[in-house]
């Protein structure tokens, strides 16, 4: 399979970025490390006209120190998360949820900006922001503007991300001393989630169990009047919408959710102080 | 679009569409063969090769994503006068292979995860290679065949340090 033809650009800068999108507007998509996007096209389910390469950008691939946070550059790469000594010691959920993404070779290319930007529900690293509470930071023709992670996620491949904005840098807090975990079940290591629960603390969020990454506001609830992890963990379906699919029936999504939920709040607190 | 560069050590040079996938022109254009189409949808692995040194599947990047960057197939990893690369020595010494179709791929991620990870236990050699599928089932020789070659590769280095 060979995408649908369309025309190809490398911008040499984010202005330059800018400038190519502004340019084409709707009928072109910006190109990280292209392993959400390409196998879209190739089945035509994406038919962008313009890919504008934002590979030579490497100005926006790094993870550093920040007061408060660590601020990731959003071309950074799975596995350059992976294997980040400063993640692992800040924010060790970001670490290795991106060390769970695909396999080795996607790992490689794919990028953590181009994973949210992409919008899909059933991939990890959506809900791992989320649940981190992170906040994005865009770029586009009027400057720059930060989004929560709260409001990134709008639906089913949709951001609150404009066609001429950049997705420039991720902002995670960093949740001192507090106990996480990521759980998710799927078939082959190189599927995606059938279902995922990310935790932070007391902050739980789900993979594919809605058409966006969803908080589980319910466990959350639970956990704060004082819940035991397990008890928490069975209000972990309250309120999603899971779909229907060739993996699983939504009843199946949610009895997975309560499951990975008890499994994730036990492990987190195995690792809490 | 033109696009050029270094496969095996070698520079190609093509003019190419815009669309072509690097499986394709590495295939159809430097005439190597060796790396394989499989799934063609991210999943098997066939088609991995090294991106400036890492495992890549070619099916899911574009020719045009590895213009002025170094590429390694099967083809190109064999020594100046011939001889095996390590990984693949013990490929054929432990008999990590049935059918051979996913054996290019197979020994790429390897040779990739072993430049990132040069002694790594059984369980970090299967998790290393999630993304490569054998359809013959025959994971526990190439598993042993990995390892092996770790083992075979940090003795000759430390031939060559003494």
């Amino acid at each position: 399979m060979i995408p649908a033809p369309f025309t190809y650009y490398r911008a040499a800068s984010v202005e330059e970025a800018l400038a190519l999108v502004a340019e084409h507007g709707d009928e072109a998509k910006w190109l990280a490390g292209g392993h959400s996007l390409l196998p879209l096209m190739k089945l035509r389910l994406a038919q962008p006209e313009v890919l504008i390469d934002l590979a030579p950008l490497r100005e926006l691939s790094y993870i550093r120190d920040a007061p408060g946070h660590v601020a990731i550059g959003a071309l950074t790469r799975h596995h350059d998360l992976e294997h980040s000594a400063l993640l692992a010691q800040a924010v060790p959920l970001l670490a290795h949820a991106a060390g769970q993404v695909g396999d080795q070779q996607i790992r490689h290319r794919g990028t953590l900006g181009g994973s949210l930007a992409h919008g899909d529900p059933a991939s990890d690293l959506p809900a791992v922001i989320l649940a981190l509470d992170a906040t994005l930071v865009v770029r586009g023709p009027s400057g720059e503007r930060e989004i929560a992670a709260a409001e990134f996620f709008q639906g089913l491949f949709e951001t609150a991300l404009d066609p001429d904005e950049l997705l420039t840098e991720i902002r995670v807090p960093k949740p001192a001393g507090a106990g996480w975990s990521f759980q998710k079940f799927t078939k082959r290591a190189i599927d995606w989630a059938i279902v995922g629960v990310a935790v932070q603390g007391t902050s739980v969020a789900l993979v594919n169990m809605a058409s966006t990454p969803v908080r589980a506001s319910a466990v959350e609830r639970a956990l704060a009047s004082g819940a035991p992890p397990r008890d928490a963990a069975a209000h972990a379906a309250d309120g999603t919408s899971p779909v229907e699919d060739i993996n699983a029936t939504p009843d199946y999504r949610e009895h997975l959710a309560r499951i990975l939920a008890g499994r994730a709040l036990e492990e987190a607190a195995t690792r809490a102080g | 679009m033109n696009v050029t560069m270094t496969v095996n050590g070698a520079e190609v040079a093509a003019e190419t569409e815009d669309r072509t996938l690097l499986v394709h022109f590495l295939r159809e254009t430097a005439g190597l063969t060796a790396t394989n189409v499989g799934c063609d949808t991210t999943s098997c692995g066939a088609c991995t090769v090294l991106l400036d040194g890492e495992s890549v599947k070619s099916c899911t990047v574009l020719a045009a994503q590895a213009d002025g960057h170094d590429v390694v197939t099967a083809e190109g990893l064999a020594g100046p006068a011939g001889q095996l690369h390590p990984v693949q020595l013990a490929f054929r010494r432990e008999h990590g292979l049935q059918c051979g179709f996913c054996t290019p791929g197979m020994v790429l991620a390897s040779v990739s995860l072993l430049r990132e990870n040069p002694k790594p236990t059984e369980e970090e050699v299967r998790m290393g290679l999630e993304g490569n599928l054998c359809r013959c089932t025959g994971y526990h020789n190439i598993v042993r065949a990995v390892l092996a070659a770790a083992d075979d590769m940090a003795a000759e280095s430390a031939e060559v340090t003494r």
